[in-house]
């Protein structure tokens, strides 16, 4: 790399390169953790020590583990590659309102992940786990102050970006672009983003006050001094049930994209997705925090009027399910390495949400809570659902990103050691979960006849690595050396395809698009009306997606 | 409004009390209970996986495109065709959380309502043992109760938070510094199980475990005799000292 290029990179501002940096980052921390999960994994293979005999390293590795996945990887994946690259492509934008708050949060981002990295050579890392529950948080010798630090970059970074695609949205559509002219995945990263908003400060505040009491002599979580130990569980999960949206909702996103386009169908009842669906989630997600406190000794009303809500979640995830097959029926499908893991996804949402419901009642969770059975529950859902939902947005876009394809022998094994080892991995967590297997534990002498189920998650998780081995080096060998790529290859009806050529340049449009009221980033059934709906792309786009004359 | 509110709550607490689980003479068994909901929600989840499955891989083997430019036909639903594709199915999910709802909240009542002949066990928590008070300063670092008779175990901890697990019994509470929380079971047969901690406390979490023994009356008897022993001896130690 020139030192020209490493300015232009360094100093961008343009969007599609700052999503560029936040892939490149996130899937960093994703390497890293998933390091530490081969370690975690390991050690529990086999009954006493088996490559640590000190347990604080077993909790140093599952703290940045849990950290590093939900926050470094996932959240700023989503919200932060996903939304800044496609987002303003999908809505006929130039670039974001605030590019340079772009470029700032870009640089908390990276920030917050050389701050999390250090934890791996300081003297007392943090062992608090991603939830740094207090009084714990507070007394122990590990520099808690790592964690709430990481946690303010990284807040900080995010709400800033929520401003900035909130206004982004608003103010800078394509001239002509009604609300129910938005892409799914537009609507799922606005949702994501108020959630973002609204919630952040609350965990903001909480992990604040961690670093008072550790560190100033504050009582905000001390009994003896007036305070009071339950309140940062409160505010924490106040703000994490929500985080679970703000990466749920765009990993559906970017499947109803997927689906839409290799269907060449429309969306499913529309409406209902967005306004029932998206923002039924939103509605509700701010009243079932005390879901994850079931057994933290909460009162028994709360528990209840909670359970109810937890359960009544299904509604708007129901409608967005609805929607989603929907968008199979009679459809006209056509098969790529994206839509193989999209596919997989409707499975995976089935395994992952499905057993959320025995959790959302309090009193099957009294056995349940902080076993293996929730940490199966969770990890389908966000590592398997959205970590694979994100995979299949990275091989759909690699054309529009690269000009190349990803697709091909190296795409598919990857894709099958992924979706077979992460299977081996979780299903016997499952079952011993439900034996009584408790999470968090460097070893387990009071029940030994688990052994063999942590062995077969062992062999799961070396299939899992393998398999992302082959994809990550086969995502870097295609970037520069992949089959060259036409012009929407998939055939797509969405603005970033039709308008914007292959690796858009700064400014994205060769014509500024702007839309009649008849068009729909899904409008296959009339292709040639739907393109005559709006503005010609000004290049040529290949036979498929030409303007109608 | 407030005689209203009251009357609410008074309605509402009656149909608690009235549930069959509280029927006189009821032997009550939280751990049973759970057992059986569990089975009835594998069930209903078991059922719902397999409609959306199947019909997911009915669609993309049915629906793939015959030729290169075909294109789906998806319905464009009417107003009211929409309206109803998001009121019925939403109607169809509520009825089954409501349904849900109910059978844990029966559940969760009998969870909660300790039976009068409890016996009360005190747990205190540290890092990383637990201690078992059976009163009359009597303390055991394992947990041995009567078979037959309900146990309600009141709990504190003396440092960061702990969370009392016995998966045998189905139950499982944190506990905390500054706070009584109480979890009860009824032990109705014989054997050894594992108690252990789940709420993240450290370097030995990990190790914080110990027995649970359930015994026969007399064995029980046998066991506070050794535990008054015990104090005895330690406090004529102590006395000498
Ligand atoms: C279908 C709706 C869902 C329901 C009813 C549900 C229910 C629950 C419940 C009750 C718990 C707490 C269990 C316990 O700690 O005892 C839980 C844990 C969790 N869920 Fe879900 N869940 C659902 C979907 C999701 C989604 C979509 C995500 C993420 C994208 C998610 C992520 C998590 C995480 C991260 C935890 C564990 C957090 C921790 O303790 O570290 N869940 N879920
Ligand atoms: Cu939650
Ligand atoms: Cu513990």
């Amino acid at each position: 790399m020139t030192m020209q290029t490493f300015k232009e990179w360094f100093f961008t501002t343009d969007h599609k390169r700052i999503g560029i940096m936040y892939l490149v980052g996130s899937m960093a921390a994703f390497v890293v953790a998933g390091l530490m999960a081969l370690l975690i994994r390991l050690e529990q293979s086999s009954l006493g020590p088996t490559i640590t005999d000190n347990p604080n390293d077993y909790n140093n590795w599952l703290y940045f583990h849990g950290a590093a996945m939900v926050l470094a990887f996932l959240i700023p994946g989503l919200t932060g590659f996903f939304a800044n690259y496609f987002l303003p492509l999908m809505i006929g934008a130039q670039d974001v309102a605030f590019p340079r708050i772009n470029a700032f949060s870009i640089w908390l981002f990276y920030g917050a992940i050389i701050l999390a990295l250090l934890s791996f050579v300081i003297p007392d890392p943090p062992d608090v786990m991603w939830t740094g529950y207090p009084p714990y948080s507070i007394t122990t010798t590990g520099n808690t102050a790592f964690y709430v630090f990481t946690v303010h970059l990284l807040g900080f970074s995010s709400v800033l970006g929520a401003v900035n695609f909130l206004v982004t949205v608003i103010y800078m559509r394509a001239p002509g672009m009604g609300w129910n002219q938005l892409n799914i995945f537009t609507w799922t990263t606005v949702a994501a983003f108020v959630l973002q908003l609204v919630f952040i400060p609350v965990l903001a505040s909480a992990v604040t006050m961690l670093l008072f009491d550790k560190y100033l002599g504050t009582n905000f979580f001390n009994p003896e001094a007036g305070g009071d130990v339950l309140l940062y569980q409160n505010l924490f999960w106040f703000y994490s049930h929500p985080a679970v949206y703000v990466i749920f909702l765009p990993a559906c996103g970017i499947l109803f994209e997927i689906f839409a386009t290799m269907c060449k169908n429309r969306v499913f009842n529309y409406k209902a997705c967005v306004y029932g669906g998206i923002w039924g989630i939103v509605g509700i997600s701010g009243f079932v925090w005390v879901h994850h406190l079931y057994v933290s000794g909460m009162p028994d009303w709360l528990r209840i009027g909670q359970m109810v809500t937890t359960l009544l979640i299904s509604v708007p995830v129901g409608l967005m399910v609805m929607s989603m097959w929907g968008t199979l029926y009679r459809a006209a499908i056509t098969f790529n390495t994206g839509m193989l893991y999209a596919i997989s996804c409707l499975f995976l949402v089935l395994s992952g949400g499905l057993t959320g419901i025995p959790l959302a009642l309090t009193a099957i969770t009294v056995h349940l809570s902080e076993t293996s059975f929730v940490h199966a529950h969770f990890h389908f859902i966000m590592a398997m659902f959205s970590a694979f939902a994100m995979f299949a947005g990275i091989y759909y876009w690699f054309p529009k990103m690269f000009g190349r394809y990803a697709d091909g022998p190296a795409a598919t094994l990857g894709f099958w050691l992924n979706i077979i080892g992460v299977h081996v991995t979780f299903i016997p967590l499952f079952i011993i979960g439900v034996e009584g297997m408790p999470r968090r534990y460097w070893d387990y002498q009071m029940f030994p006849q688990f052994e063999p189920y942590h062995q077969v998650a062992l062999v799961g998780a070396f299939m899992v690595a393998g398999g992302m081995a082959v994809t990550i080096l086969n995502w870097i060998y295609s970037a520069f050396k992949g089959k060259v790529a036409v012009e929407n290859p998939w055939k797509s009806c969405s603005m970033e395809w039709t308008h914007a050529p292959n690796c858009p340049q700064a400014g994205n449009f060769p014509n500024p698009p702007s839309v009649q009221p008849e068009w729909s980033p899904y409008g296959y059934e009339d292709r040639e009306g739907n393109m005559a709906a709006t503005t010609d792309p000004g290049y040529p786009t290949g036979p498929t997606a030409k303007p109608a004359e | 409004m407030r005689a209203l509110t009251g009357k609410v709550v008074l309605a509402l607490s009656g149909l608690m009390m009235a549930s069959p689980a509280f029927a006189e003479g009821y032997e009550r068994d939280p751990a049973a209970g759970w057992d059986h909901l569990w089975r009835e929600i594998v069930i209903d989840i078991t059922v719902i996986g397999v409609i959306f499955s199947v019909a997911a891989i009915y669609m993309v083997w049915k629906y793939r495109a015959k030729s290169d430019d075909e294109v789906g036909r998806g319905p464009k639903l009417s107003p009211a065709a929409a309206l109803a594709w998001a009121l019925i199915p939403a109607s169809i999910f509520m009825a089954d959380d409501f349904f849900l709802s109910a059978k844990g909240w029966t559940l969760w009542n009998d969870y909660r309502r300790i039976p009068d002949e409890a016996k009360e066990i005190r747990v205190t928590a540290y890092q990383w043992y637990w201690e078992f008070d059976y009163g009359d300063d009597l303390v055991s670092e394992e947990l041995v109760v009567k078979k037959g008779e309900p146990v309600v175990l009141r709990m504190t901890s003396e440092d960061v938070l702990h969370s009392l697990y016995i998966p045998e019994f189905r139950v499982k509470e944190d506990v905390m510094p500054g706070r009584v929380t109480y979890v009860w079971f009824n032990p109705k047969r014989t054997g050894e199980f594992v108690e252990t901690c789940t709420e993240y406390c450290g370097t030995a979490h990990a190790e914080m475990y110990t027995t649970v023994r359930v015994v026969e009356e007399a064995e029980y008897e046998q066991f506070i005799n050794e535990l008054k022993e015990e104090a005895r001896a330690a406090n004529s130690v102590k006395s000498q000292s």
